[in-house]
């Protein structure tokens, strides 16, 4: 009786070694800029690349100038986003304007690039609710603040498209900390359930605030989580803007052709601070890591990718940073130029008819702020 | 007209909206085939196919989210939260999503979400099924909440919570589940939220309360009746928002009030509805308002119930102090 009972945990240490290595790490280019999977190559044009790294250049200076803005008091709350381009703009590229994107709080670039006007982008981060008034045709929900809840939700609108015959995909975001909540397991539970066209993108940039992966689960792969819910799931160089693309690119061919969702694990890193509210990254990580993953940089990779192939050079790049510089002033004007929020405002969007209870303490605040 | 239990008024007012509206949806655990398990969805997958009734993983906080999902895509969803009790589960998605949904979008998305419920004590369920928790609801703006107390309200106010585009928890006691039929009607109608109903006039004593206690209520009320006093009960029927101007036209008259709830003491609407009644009638009130609720400890098990609920008795014997002070 005892040597069954051995044997059977053998195996089924076995077994989990077994599924943990089957998940490798798909990669295009390596650091170099080199293409070392011809096979996995997505089949983008010359524009659609130079369009891609443009984007990207463009996202690096949105988030340094929204660093300093938010230092000089123009910005509220922003989680800088250097270091996860790849990841996030790739995922977004392999898009179409049909397609739902339900973001985490540092998922706005994909939003961005989505169709969300960037001065409504800088009011989201104001507190400002105008920031979140997703202007119709543009398929996105403003940043979600609870880790994990706009998993579940994605199940939910892909289940929609489903049942409308749609030809488009739900596509959330969270990180490796977002891994660990109950609605992430739920979320592509449901979704797999239902064969619901849904993406699911864990960037895995190594830490939740200042918690490292190896103390947020045991997995060893966060992809591997997709075989307890029956779907599909697969490791990316998440600083490899082609393996990103290729990945989301094939997840979302088979979401419409009614195969069901997938969980992408982008293994990436944020560069700077968790958020601009006082995180201290020296606190939780070291100057040896930071240089480590900056060396796998997405824009110097993919950089390098295109000059090779004579679709890249400074003056290319210049023009880039000029046009960010100048869209981002104007989209600060443009958001400072909004009517202050008001608590009327507030009371006027919590129902869509206004209760007796309301209307009299909306009445109350009108004259309050009309002074 | 068809005599009707609550659970088979539920029923009719679900299929008539799944009739009425291709976006309404019903799904929940146990709902499709099953047909739920107080048969609240009896043959409804059968008639509108498992597109639109079925069931789902085992999950709330799941139903709750996939819920806001596929109101994002216009559809506009009934869950079913299986048992009340379970709704810790399920909190952030309607505390911290749905009633917000509204507002976070500045009025550009919402979530016409009505999640059907079973509560309530005397039916010596295990842990976790029977809490009264409007409470808990109540206190969360942006959301309303609806307690039916016969099977002719449970229809119709069913009906306007679906058809509402917010965020409605419909509450449904289980002891009125089969506890009685009534005349309910086969077409359909609707009943507004937010307002109550004067289930009993009288000029001495209001009765405010809700639920099953509305059944204690007016018991307690004929036996007063019997005794020279004169109660009014009003029965809320919706009670957030609840119906203030009811309330204090009937306290305008007969110038006493308790309000009775099944919930604890600190719990439950009665605290809120006696604030409401000072701000706006104190000066009509010949005696202080007070509460007849739970005592303020955790759902009991099944052997306590019987003493732990209020009943008729508890409510008379209040309605004494109130009258003769």
């Amino acid at each position: 009786m005892a040597s069954k009972t051995k044997t059977t945990l053998a195996d089924s240490v076995k077994q989990l070694e077994k599924i943990e290595n089957q998940f490798e790490t798909l990669q295009i280019l390596n650091e170099e800029g080199e293409v070392v999977n011809e096979a996995a190559m997505p089949d983008l044009s010359d524009e659609q690349l130079q369009e891609l790294m443009k984007r990207m250049v463009y996202t690096r200076i949105l988030d340094q100038r929204s660093i300093s803005l938010n230092r000089q008091g123009r910005l509220g709350f922003y989680a800088p986003t250097a270091g996860q381009e790849a990841s996030q703009l790739a995922s977004q590229f392999a898009l179409e304007k049909e397609d739902f994107i339900l973001p985490g709080y540092r998922d706005v670039p994909q939003i961005i690039w989505h169709g969300l006007p960037l001065y409504q982008a800088f009011l989201f981060s104001r507190g400002h609710f105008h920031g979140n008034q997703i202007p119709e045709g543009v398929n996105v929900i403003s940043p979600q603040i609870i880790i994990g809840a706009q998993y579940i939700q994605a199940a939910g609108v892909a289940l929609g498209m489903k049942k409308r015959g749609a030809k488009s995909v739900a596509i959330t975001y969270t990180g490796d900390g977002g891994s660990s909540q109950g609605d992430f397991y739920e979320g592509i539970n449901f979704a797999g359930a239902y064969k619901a066209p849904a993406i699911f993108i864990v960037q895995n940039n190594r830490f939740a605030i200042s918690t490292p992966v190896e103390k947020q689960t045991s997995a060893k792969t966060i992809a591997q989580k997709a075989v307890a819910a029956g779907i599909p799931g697969i490791q990316v160089d998440g600083m490899d803007a082609l393996a990103v693309y290729a990945a989301v690119r094939e997840a979302r061919e088979r979401a419409v052709n009614g195969e069901g969702p997938t969980l992408i694990e982008t293994l990436t890193y944020r560069y700077g601070p968790h958020t601009m509210a006082g995180d201290d990254p020296t606190r939780y990580r070291t100057a040896d890591l930071d240089n480590e993953w900056e060396k796998k940089d997405p824009l110097v990779r993919f950089r390098k990718f295109l000059e090779t192939k004579g679709l890249w050079n400074e003056d290319m790049e210049n023009e880039v940073i000029e046009r960010a510089k100048e869209e981002i002033k104007d989209a600060i004007k443009k958001a400072d130029e909004q009517p202050k929020q008001k608590v009327t405002d507030l009371i006027s969007f919590m129902y869509e008819e206004m209760p007796n209870h309301l209307e009299e303490q909306y009445e109350i605040y009108k004259e309050k702020e009309s002074k | 007209m068809a005599q009707m239990t609550m659970i088979q008024a539920i029923t009719d007012a679900l299929r008539t909206e799944l009739r009425n509206d291709p976006n309404v949806l019903v799904f929940g655990e146990d709902v499709g085939v099953n047909g739920g398990v107080f048969r609240a969805t009896e043959g409804l997958q059968k008639e509108f196919s498992e597109d639109r009734v079925f069931d789902t993983p085992l999950a709330e906080s799941g139903i709750g989210g996939l819920a806001i999902g596929l109101a994002l895509q216009g559809y506009r969803p009934v869950p079913e939260i299986q048992f009340f009790g379970f709704v810790y589960e399920v909190m952030d998605a309607i505390s911290g999503q749905m009633a917000r949904m509204r507002y976070r979008s500045g009025g550009r998305y919402s979530s016409p979400v009505t999640i059907r419920s079973p509560f309530g004590g005397g039916v010596h369920t295990p842990e976790m099924h029977a809490d009264s928790l409007e409470g808990l609801m109540a206190q969360q703006p942006g959301l309303k909440v609806v307690i039916p107390s016969t099977p002719y309200d449970a229809k119709g106010l069913l009906i306007s919570a679906i058809r509402d585009n917010d965020p409605v928890i419909f509450l449904e006691h289980m002891k009125l589940y089969r506890s009685f039929r009534q005349e309910v009607p086969e077409e359909e109608y609707t009943i507004p939220l937010g307002k109550a109903e004067v289930k009993r006039e009288g000029k001495d004593l209001t009765i405010v309360t809700y639920g099953a206690m509305v059944h204690e209520s007016l018991k307690a009320a004929e036996e007063l009746e019997k005794e020279g006093h004169s109660v009014e009960v009003i029965d809320l029927r919706t009670v957030m928002p609840f119906d203030i101007e009811t309330i204090v036209a009937s306290i305008e008259k007969t110038g006493r009030a308790i309000v009775v709830q099944e919930a604890q003491k600190q719990a439950g609407m009665a605290s809120q509805i006696v604030a409401e009644i000072n701000d706006r009638a104190i000066l009509n009130l010949e005696a202080p308002v007070l509460r007849v609720a739970a005592p303020d400890t955790v759902f009991p098990f099944s052997q306590a119930e019987t003493v732990w609920l209020p009943n008729y008795k508890d409510v008379i014997e209040t309605a004494k102090k109130v009258l003769t002070f």
